[in-house]
């Protein structure tokens, strides 16, 4: 047999799948190894997907995606960011911001070209990036920073080679946001370097204490930017996939024809769905909000009590508290911590060789279970007479 | 205005949640926690805490009746005298004062079929003001107070996932 291409090789394996499946084949487990969030879509949302698919649409759209739906995103940018996107050229509704992520990288890179990746990061960026023969330069962070690059360590990553940069905030795994000063400053080395920008805000709205700030409103910033949003975290809409790119004519042009080749469109009625989600959504979406923001202060003190250093997560629904005081490597003691405790959470390491020493703990679980998980990780930080 | 509704959103969720979980939760200490729940206490702006209980489960059948009543008003007591009246009886679960072809919509729990139309016959139907009564028995309960009791699959949510 001939070989598979070349361009898989540098994606990892993935010895961690082993670990989930194991998770995953386990009852009983407290799992704060979710990535998405427990509630399901609110029913008002449902109940605009199933009377979709009850009155017949059940066919193609446009490959835009729905003019209504864009309008409604484009409604919605401008009155909760000050952003402004044409729903005619400007927007395309894509399954997912997976799906956005990986048509961007296509249309946007030759082979060689680099793309900056700030880690802890996102498990998809770089391997999308290597997807489309690009490479992926990492800028690691630190824990004493809130896991938040600055200027001068990106700047001292950009080659003439880079061509973008991916930003993800709020962040997942390590639950950072960025203030707005902190993003102004990256904005002004992106326009010095000529750097296209890749702003995932998928976790815009679970923003806790503060506002969130969309890239593409800082000054300048909307030409050079490809904001990519949707409706998994804000509507707990992961299963419909449904999200959206914003940017430049020139650039979604060019995604929309990938998108048209491959993808032909998103969903239909997970396009009805997210119409009602804009429509009539902001009620339900802040409870879930309020909610999450109950349970991050009480999973912020679970761990303090259990021994585990842990900045202030204020975005997403995860925590990355540090293990470094347990002596054990992320991956040993999340393998630990299931075996002994039957608690699930994913080693740090997987997110960026900076997230060696970390775990990422996710929130987007009942309150009840995460009073469990934190006297179990308490106990099992206490048999190991740290 | 939030620490207030913080502490009954979750208080209204789980009468039992400790007070240092709830102190967690909203951010403050558990002083203030439990001043505040004391002083909502006090205003009655928190009734009484209660239990939701599945009866069947430990083999004690209750039989539930929607009682719908008229009333007339030439009898001089009014809606008023007439709910509060209801209220008293131990069997009453709830009393509401409804717009529509009725007035009062009144919940019974008793312990059989008979009970109940014994207690409708006996007690409701003989106060001078009620015009007339419809007893609608509960056959099956899907929700109660906020709370779905029936059980139902919530869909596979993945144990991990990135």
């Amino acid at each position: 047999m001939k070989p598979i291409s070349k361009r898989m090789e540098p994606i990892p394996a993935s010895g961690i799948r082993k670990f989930f499946d194991l998770i995953l084949s386990t009852p009983d487990v407290i799992s704060l190894g979710v990535g998405e969030p427990d509630f399901v879509t609110p029913p008002h949302i449902s109940d605009a997907g199933i009377k979709a698919i009850e009155e017949g649409y059940t066919s193609y759209t446009s490959n835009w995606g729905l003019i209504e739906l864009r309008e409604l995103i484009s409604e919605a940018l401008k009155h909760e960011y000050g952003v402004d996107y044409d729903p005619h050229g400007e927007i395309l509704v894509t399954s997912g911001v997976s799906e956005a992520l990986d048509i961007l990288m296509r249309v946007l890179l030759d082979p060689g070209d680099e793309v900056i990746v700030i880690e802890p990061t996102y498990v998809s960026y770089k391997p999308c990036i290597r997807f489309a023969y690009g490479e992926p330069v990492v800028v690691p962070t630190e824990s004493s920073n809130e896991f938040k690059p600055t200027v001068e360590d990106i700047e001292v990553k950009i080659t003439d080679k880079t061509k973008a940069l991916v930003l993800g905030y709020p962040n997942n795994p390590t639950g950072a946001i960025m203030a707005k000063k902190e993003l102004e400053a990256i904005a002004n080395l992106v326009n010095e370097y000529d750097l296209y920008v890749i702003s995932d805000e998928i976790y815009s709205k679970l923003t806790y204490n503060g506002k969130h700030t969309c890239f593409s409103s800082l000054n300048g910033m909307q030409e050079r930017t490809i904001l990519l949003n949707g409706f998994s975290k804000s509507h707990a809409m992961t299963g419909w996939r449904i999200g959206y790119a914003c940017g430049n004519r020139e650039i979604i042009e060019a995604m929309m024809k990938v998108h048209q080749y491959t993808m032909l469109c998103a969903p239909v009625q997970s396009q009805l769905a997210a119409c009602e989600a804009l429509r009539n959504g902001e009620e339900s979406c802040k409870k879930m909000v309020d909610e999450y923001n109950r349970r991050r202060r009480l999973m912020v003190a679970g761990l303090e009590e259990a021994g585990l250093e842990c900045f202030n997560p204020r975005g997403a629904f995860y925590t990355f508290p540090s293990i470094k005081k347990s002596g054990l490597s992320s991956t040993v003691f999340a393998q630990r911590l299931f075996d002994e405790k039957k608690v699930a959470v994913v080693p740090g390491n997987i997110f960026g060789e900076c997230g060696e020493g970390f775990v990422r703990c996710a929130y987007a679980v009942s309150p009840e279970d995460i009073v469990e998980a934190m006297n179990r990780i308490k106990e099992f930080m206490e048999e190991l007479g740290v | 205005m939030t620490f207030i509704m913080d502490v009954l959103e979750i208080l209204e969720k789980n009468a039992r949640t400790p007070t240092d979980e709830i102190a967690k939760m909203v951010g403050r200490s558990v002083e203030e926690v439990e001043d505040l729940i004391k002083q909502l206490e006090e205003e009655r702006v928190i009734h009484k805490y209660k239990t939701m209980i599945d009866w069947e489960k430990v083999d004690r059948e209750y039989v539930y009746a929607l009682i719908e009543i008229n009333i007339n008003l030439s009898e001089g007591e009014g809606y008023d005298g007439v709910a509060k009246r209801i209220a008293k009886f131990p069997e009453v679960r709830s009393v509401r004062l409804v717009s529509g072809a009725y007035d009062l919509s009144v919940v019974v729990r008793e312990k059989t079929l008979k009970d109940v139309a014994y207690f409708v016959a006996d007690r409701i139907a003989t106060i001078e003001a009620v015009q007339r009564t419809v007893t609608h028995f509960s056959l099956k309960m899907y929700k109660e107070d906020g709370e779905i009791v029936y059980q139902r699959d919530e869909g596979g949510r993945l144990a991990v996932s990135l």
